[in-house]
């Protein structure tokens, strides 16, 4: 009970990227509806992969560098990433995701261990820019599920998708 | 306190930049539209602007007449996600959120199986987990009634049913207790996805050998060689026949072939002969002449 009470008060700070930046990153306990119990370490690394992806994002829609998206992303969150990256250029638009804040929760960890599935309750600022002019920025709310797979020697995101409360 | 700090440059940067747009212009965003759906956003006002449609999974970008109601067909927008809507009228902008759903029609559904090939009459032996999704590839996060069934050789079948919960699901069933090829299958609504696992026999169960002489030499042999549901193990299981004479020892590893094990080994009268197959013992014999 201690234990996980201390693990719930965890908050760690992660260093996101530019500037003065950083995002406060929440753990919750987990709610694991699978049977595999899900190692420390593990945890550890599919946490630390998932915020890097923020990062890898955030890179690959401000420079329009879809090159960028691999080191993160695969699968149908890699299409569509790469799809956005191409709208984006074609339209002459970048745009600059800085998240804020993270509420993650690991809900899956599916039997053979082959996926982990989690929410994050994110808040993140987006910039927009119109051949590098700044439009607007706005400050969103939403709630995230991430689909994670292991790859050579990280996690990558397999799913990642807003959805609705 | 330290976000806030860090928060607060941005948000009065935000409001800084963005000159409101004067109150006859404004925009009537839906609160979440279906993936794929044709959608439009009303927009008073009166004059050129330009709206963008900006979100992680799709881009758009529009120039809109203020006054006029902006229709999105059908396809436009099919990535689920949260979107940011704005407008600009010259370095005025005016935004707002929406959701694209994902279609609560599951059309794809990703099914692992494990493990392939397993021995009959594991307890939980097999496990199965899905996601799905719809026709766009997006997650369905909403409950779905899916189910799952392993059918075996023999024609029955275990089942198991359940709701999806933020798109996934597991199970957990039995091996059968006859080797063969069973199905696994998830079902939702209308659309089935089917794995192959084969069930191989289990470890050998009463092992049982017999030994005549031959001359100089004992000629030992096993039973037909069955698991404990009475499976035959199958060929190339290793079979090993021990002798034990004299303080001395000698052991001989065979193949199975045609379901039996069979081995020569020297007579030594008042020998101790033993069969095993891996961790499972079988008879002993205490060979006289």
């Amino acid at each position: 009970m201690l234990k996980s009470l201390l693990f719930l008060s965890t908050i760690l700070i992660c260093a996101s990227g530019i500037g003065e930046a950083q995002a406060t990153v929440r753990i919750e306990q987990s709610d694991l509806h699978g049977p595999r119990a899900l190692p420390e370490q593990t945890r550890a690394a599919v946490i630390r992969d998932y915020l890097q992806s923020w990062q890898t994002l955030r890179s690959a829609l401000e420079q329009n560098r879809s090159d960028l998206v691999a080191r993160s992303f695969v699968g149908t969150a890699k299409d569509k990433l790469t799809e956005t990256i191409g709208q984006q250029s074609a339209l002459g638009i970048k745009t600059n995701y800085q998240d804020r804040s993270h509420d993650i929760q690991i809900i899956f960890y599916s039997p053979d261990g082959l996926s982990i599935e989690l929410t994050d309750k994110v808040e993140y600022d987006v910039q927009l820019f119109d051949h590098d002019r700044v439009k607007t920025i706005q400050h969103i709310i939403a709630r995230y599920v991430i689909v994670l797979t292991p790859a050579e020697v990280q996690w990558r995101v397999r799913v990642f998708q807003a959805a609705g409360e | 306190m330290r976000f806030r700090l860090l928060f607060l440059p941005c948000v009065m940067a935000a409001a800084m930049m963005q000159p409101v747009l004067s109150q006859s212009t404004s925009m009537s965003l839906p609160t979440s539209v279906e993936a794929g759906k044709a959608f439009s956003i009303p927009i008073a006002g009166s004059g050129k602007a330009t709206l963008y449609i900006i979100g992680l999974g799709q881009v758009l970008k529009r120039d809109v007449q203020l006054g006029q109601t902006t229709s999105f067909p059908a396809g436009s927008l099919y990535n689920a996600g949260r979107y940011l809507a704005v407008l600009a009228v010259d370095s005025s902008t005016q935004s707002g959120e929406f959701d694209i759903l994902p279609v609560n029609k599951p059309t794809g559904l990703s099914l692992l199986v494990r493990p392939s090939r397993l021995p009959v009459g594991l307890h939980d032996g097999i496990t199965g987990a899905v996601y799905i999704f719809d026709a766009y590839h997006n997650l369905i996060t909403a409950p779905t009634h899916i189910s799952f069934e392993l059918s075996g050789p023999s024609g029955g079948a275990q089942q198991r049913s359940m709701d999806t919960k933020d798109g996934s699901a597991w199970t957990s069933m039995d091996s059968t207790g006859q080797q063969g090829v069973d199905r696994f299958v998830a079902r939702v609504g209308d659309i089935s996805s089917n794995r192959v696992v084969s069930q191989v026999p289990g470890d050998p169960c009463g092992l049982k050998m017999t030994a005549r002489q031959s001359g100089q030499k004992l000629l030992l042999a096993t039973d037909p060689v069955r698991d404990c549901n009475g499976n035959a193990v199958s060929d190339g299981t290793i079979i090993t026949f021990t002798e034990s004479f004299g303080g001395g020892q000698s052991t001989v590893d065979v193949p199975l072939k045609h379901g039996v094990a069979e081995a020569q080994l020297t007579n030594h009268n008042g020998a101790t002969i033993s069969v095993a197959s891996g961790i499972v013992l079988g008879n002993q014999i205490h060979w006289k002449n």
